[in-house]
């Protein structure tokens, strides 16, 4: 199987240590080193490493690449200044999402973007058919690692490999060429998806393992390898979306529950801006809100959730035992009428119907 | 006491089977499956009492991962369920073979061996499928 998978610039460590990798997009990735568990709570109480050289990075450059951006972009790029980033959703016409990724404004004139890794290369294609002239796009990905530093120690634990100015940097800022752990050219920011304060480091492909190894030597012990399972429990009570799962083509960012990030007002036009806008207005049919569950089990993505007379109300589309708080928790598409905070709902998981209220997201807030 | 993992009997699906008596089974789950699972944090077993037929599904064991059902290996009636599961899932990671058992079955027939694997019919298959 693995044979036709992906490999990040980690492969040859994870084969060396032996660890279990699987197909994830795609890509051969592992889903925990030793346990979920520890890797979660390692994340919350010191600092964990996850290896997500997996995600896309196309740069973007010209004179017009603000604008142009503006019109492919749901949240106003306008508003991003120089080594700042912003958080993004990119529609089609009918306002299905089509991805949603962070973009980083490097100079007035260029931005780096960064897919999901599954949705790389349809954005690549996407904005090459809406390219402009005097407007670059290069799908640099294979060029691009990227590691992921998070929990409370980050800060600390970076500080030890690097003389940039970490305590400056503030949430969704970033360092756009710095040095660390003596490698060159690392573009450092405050971002991630874990729902601690953590970092994201952008480094040439080759240069990964070095910084890998020399961050869990900075650490001390106190940086864990974590795999995408914990990536997907932290992501979760914290409340953040992932694509494929709250969001898809079927699925706008307003129902997916990332309208923070739509600014259907905006003067200037953007792709999908009319059908979000409309359904704005005429109120939405369904949307993303959090659970927990009454009743003893876990409900997963795709189960059915159901009212008091049994009908269909909406779908499970993300779905755990939250580590940090010891309850089944996860976030469910549902019908408006039911939408409000503790409205009781059932789920059906296999031959049981399992009671389950709506909560407040995030239900774990640092 | 340890286990006597090698008078067990064992299926395919990764569960063993311990003879309390010459109606009586006690079942749970390897340390192959459990390995596979990973961290475990929800067993679901059935009610004393209820009664399933083999192959019947009768207990899933959820991992932070994924869901795991566990079929009855035997049919019968659920004699006795491991109530420490409940609180304590973890408890089937650590000891899978003796505190982490699931379930004890009566059968209305005598044990029958039939169909099941021996120790070291299992180890051989595990090593199959590790190949």
């Amino acid at each position: 199987m693995e044979g036709n998978l992906k490999q990040t610039p980690l492969y040859k460590h994870y084969k060396d240590d032996k660890i279990k990798l699987m197909n994830f997009g795609g890509w051969a990735l592992p889903v925990q080193f030793t346990s979920i568990l520890d890797e979660h709570h390692a994340v919350r109480n010191e600092a964990g490493l996850f290896d997500t050289s997996h995600m896309g990075e196309i740069f973007v450059k010209g004179e017009q690449a603000v604008e142009w951006l503006n019109g492919l972009m749901t949240n106003n790029t306008t508003k991003v200044k120089v080594n700042q980033a912003q958080y993004n959703a990119v529609c089609n016409e009918n306002g299905g999402t089509l991805d949603d990724l962070i973009i980083f404004k490097l100079a007035e004139d260029e931005f780096l973007i960064t897919p999901n890794a599954s949705n790389t290369e349809k954005i690549y294609q996407w904005l090459i058919e809406h390219q402009e002239n005097g407007i670059t796009v290069e799908n640099r990905s294979d060029e691009y690692g990227l590691l992921a530093l998070q929990g409370p120690l980050s800060e600390e634990i970076i500080s030890k490999v690097t003389d940039a100015d970490l305590t400056a940097l503030k949430s969704y800022h970033f360092i756009p060429n710095t040095t660390v752990a003596g490698q060159e050219g690392v573009l450092l920011a405050r971002t991630g998806y874990t729902g601690e304060d953590g970092f994201e480091l952008y480094t040439k492909w080759d240069h990964i393992p070095h910084l890998w190894e020399a961050l869990l030597e900075a650490g001390e012990g106190k940086v864990t390898r974590c795999g995408l399972g914990a990536r997907d429990t932290l992501r979760l009570e914290a409340g953040l979306a992932l694509y494929g799962h709250e969001l898809s083509e079927e699925i706008t960012p307003l129902e997916g529950g990332i309208g923070f990030a739509v600014k259907t007002k905006k003067a200037q036009p953007f792709i999908g801006q009319d059908a979000l806008r409309k359904q704005r207005e005429e109120g939405l049919k369904r949307v993303s809100r959090g659970f927990e569950l009454v009743g003893k089990g876990i409900a997963r993505e795709g189960a059915s959730v159901v009212n008091e007379s049994g009908e269909t109300i909406g779908t499970v589309t993300s779905g755990t035992k939250s580590p940090t708080l010891g309850k089944s928790i996860g976030l469910v598409l549902i019908d408006t009428d039911f939408k409000e905070i503790d409205t009781p709902i059932w789920i059906q998981v296999r031959n049981r119907t399992i009671e389950a209220k709506l909560v407040q997201k995030p239900f774990y807030k640092k | 006491m340890a286990a006597n993992k090698e008078a067990f009997l064992y299926t395919k699906e990764h569960e063993w089977i311990e003879v309390k008596g010459e109606t009586v089974v006690r079942i749970g789950i390897t340390d192959y499956a459990v390995d596979q699972l990973g961290d475990i944090v929800f067993v679901d077993l059935p009610e004393t009492d209820s009664e399933f037929i083999a192959e019947e599904e009768f207990a899933t064991v959820e991992s932070v991962k994924s869901t795991s059902e566990i079929y009855a290996p035997v049919s019968g009636s659920i004699q006795s369920v491991n109530s420490r599961l409940e609180d304590e899932p973890e408890v089937l990671n650590e000891s899978p073979f003796e505190d982490g058992w699931l379930v004890e079955i009566e059968s209305p027939e005598p044990f029958s061996q039939e169909g099941l694997l021996s120790y070291e019919e299992y180890q051989n298959y595990l090593s199959e499928l590790e190949d």
